[in-house]
């Protein structure tokens, strides 16, 4: 687990409000860690805008490639970052410089971790989480990752509701 | 969408062993997991298939891979021993080849303390060595022992801290320290301890192993094995562990540690190895061994204490030469016990008899309430002669240095009344 820890309502609150989510470093190899991410979010009804300069222009899972935040034309609430730690800095401070796109999170993936890149950008007002992928966050609040034998820290005796293909709030 | 639970931080072990991993049937609302008694799952089209097939997505597809009642119990186990993800498997001894075979390549070693299950000093000192791993067997009572034997092909070292056939305690921590310093994952079993005597990860082990059939089960009835990941070992550092952090060619490429981090190392055994050899577990007994670790904690606390009553009884017979109980204020692993099992050192110990190995034979064949059988952890008190049976494929030598020579007689103290127990090891000793 990593070091950081986020309390789950900070977690679930931000998976239930964010509707579009800029990923940059969404790759179109279908192996990659970000193209199963991206693919999984929009099964649970997020629109998904990648962003990678390399394949900008192109279209991937049905969605048009971004050369960088700032050459997206539509809203977006998420930034979702694929690239190391020392590159996710300059990305959280390209964002919080465009944030009346409607920018309120910063998400760095599983293994990146920038703090005083975090420092700055809550200092502009944004949502840090870091160390987290928002698929695996999302299967683990919401059940689908204790299919996997996982523990999702999850005690409750309340009858769920059911899940629907492409629903997405609770 | 389902609606959330609250976080798991602050709810006690009791109340895990109850409901960690089983909410409600959302369906039904049925309120006991129910036993999915199914070999697979119907698919929403073919691209939900293709993502389930490239584990994109999370879900059903045949229950060699992943089963509902059984990922109750992979989930239980997982949030008991406070670790990030779980793989059950048909035995214990199955998720011990799962465990190597996701950590080893041809050619690699491992350090095991030799104070094990003789099932598994066959299992790591010959059936290993057909598949180009080998096993380094080490007196673990000196931790420095396991420093020794590493090499630079070393990718584990291996223990029970209370170790089968019971009384001796293995220095975790001390053994943590060495595996840290060597860069590689200490793996424990904690078949003989529960997780409610014992949680290695709490102690810095990175993988915990069970035969579930045991105390977790704990009623004699359900086969079945399980091994649990930290999440906190880092895989990368050294570049020890390529079938971690390389393209896994098995699976398309993937890379399990970047793709599935701190829960990689489980998902790797499940999509894998569970996969590729196929020792799952069925539903039916998971169910069985869930509804037995809703009682794990009450039946424990009734077994070291029934354990404490007969250690002391036989110390002081006549008959016994010595009892092998970390319980016992004679043992020099008392110490230990304390530390590392504060609510007690199990309920599986060794005696011998001052009559040898016919004293034994005959106790073993008198007694009329201790079952004789090859087993440990039931709610039966069960009595063995391990030298003719579990370590009966060991050398003298190996025997004796597993705590299983030929005077020598284990018990599993089980839950019946303890004025009962002693009466019949009474009339036994004669």
């Amino acid at each position: 687990m990593s070091e950081l820890e986020y309390d789950d309502a900070l977690i679930a609150g931000i998976l239930e409000r964010t509707e579009t989510i800029a990923m940059v470093g969404a790759s179109s190899n279908w192996v990659r860690p970000s193209h199963f991410a991206m693919k999984y979010l929009q099964s649970k009804g997020y629109r998904v805008i990648p962003v990678n300069p390399r394949e900008a222009g192109a279209m991937l899972l049905g969605e048009p490639v971004y050369a960088d935040l700032a050459s997206i034309p539509d809203q977006f609430q998420m930034v979702d970052i694929f690239r190391n730690s020392e590159a996710a800095g300059g990305i959280a401070d390209e964002a919080a410089a465009i944030k009346d796109k409607g920018i309120d999170v910063i998400w760095m993936q599983l293994g990146v971790r920038n703090d005083e890149a975090a420092m700055r950008a809550e200092a502009a007002g944004l949502t840090v989480i870091m160390d987290r992928c928002p698929k695996i966050e999302y299967g683990r609040l919401y059940g689908e990752l204790s299919w996997s034998g996982v523990n999702s820290r999850i005690i409750s005796a309340k009858r769920p509701r059911l899940m629907q293909r492409t629903q997405r709030r609770g | 969408m389902a609606d959330r639970g609250k976080h798991q931080t602050g709810f006690g072990f009791e109340t895990r062993a109850i409901h960690a991993g089983a909410r409600p049937e959302p369906v039904t609302g049925a309120r006991n997991t129910p036993i999915y008694q199914t070999t697979s799952y119907v698919f929403e089209d073919a691209e939900h298939a293709a993502d389930l097939f490239n584990l994109s997505r999370f879900g059903f597809i045949y229950s060699r891979l992943t089963n509902p009642t059984v990922s109750v119990l992979e989930e239980r186990v997982a949030s008991l021993e406070n670790g990030r993800a779980a793989v059950a498997a048909a035995s214990g001894h199955a998720a011990q080849f799962l465990t190597f075979f996701t950590l080893l390549e041809p050619g690699d070693e491992f350090v095991s303390s030799r104070n094990l299950y003789g099932g598994s000093l066959t299992q790591f000192g010959l059936s290993f060595k057909k598949l180009g791993w080998t096993c380094h067997f080490v007196d673990g009572t000196d931790p420095e022992n396991f420093r020794r034997a590493i090499t630079p092909n070393t990718k584990a070292l291996f223990l029970e801290v209370l170790a089968n056939p019971g009384g001796i305690i293995i220095d975790l921590e001390k053994v943590v320290e060495i595996g840290n310093e060597a860069g590689i994952p200490v793996i424990v079993d904690n078949t003989m301890a529960s997780p409610y005597l014992h949680q290695p990860l709490e102690w810095g082990a990175d993988i915990v192993i069970h035969s579930t059939t045991k105390y977790l089960s704990g009623h004699g009835t359900s086969m079945g094995g399980v091994l649990v990941e930290s999440g906190k070992f880092d895989w990368m550092k050294d570049g020890k562990f390529p079938s971690m952090t390389e393209p896994e060619p098995a699976y398309h490429g993937l890379t399990f540690y970047e793709t599935f981090g701190d829960f990689g190392f489980t998902t790797k055994a499940r999509a894998v190895a569970l996969r590729d050899f196929g020792p799952a577990q069925s539903p039916m007994n998971a169910f069985m061994t869930i509804t037995g670790i809703e009682t794990l904690h009450l039946r424990m606390e009734r077994h070291v204490a029934n354990a404490q009553v007969i250690a002391e009884y036989l110390e002081g017979h006549e008959k016994v030469a010595w009892v092998s109980y970390a319980g016992l204020k004679s043992s020099p692993y008392r110490e230990l016990a304390q530390k590392y099992l504060p609510k007690g050192p199990g309920a599986v110990f060794t005696f011998g008899l001052k009559g040898g190995y016919e004293a034994g034979v005959r106790v073993v064949e008198t007694v009329e309430l201790f079952s004789h059988l090859a087993n440990v952890g039931d709610t039966r008190s069960l009595i063995i002669h391990p030298a003719s049976t579990t370590h009966r494929q060991l050398s003298p030598e190996q025997q004796i240095a597993a705590g299983a020579g030929p005077d020598v007689i284990r018990l599993s103290v089980g839950l019946e009344s303890v004025e009962d127990l002693l009466r019949d090891l009474d009339q036994a000793l004669g």
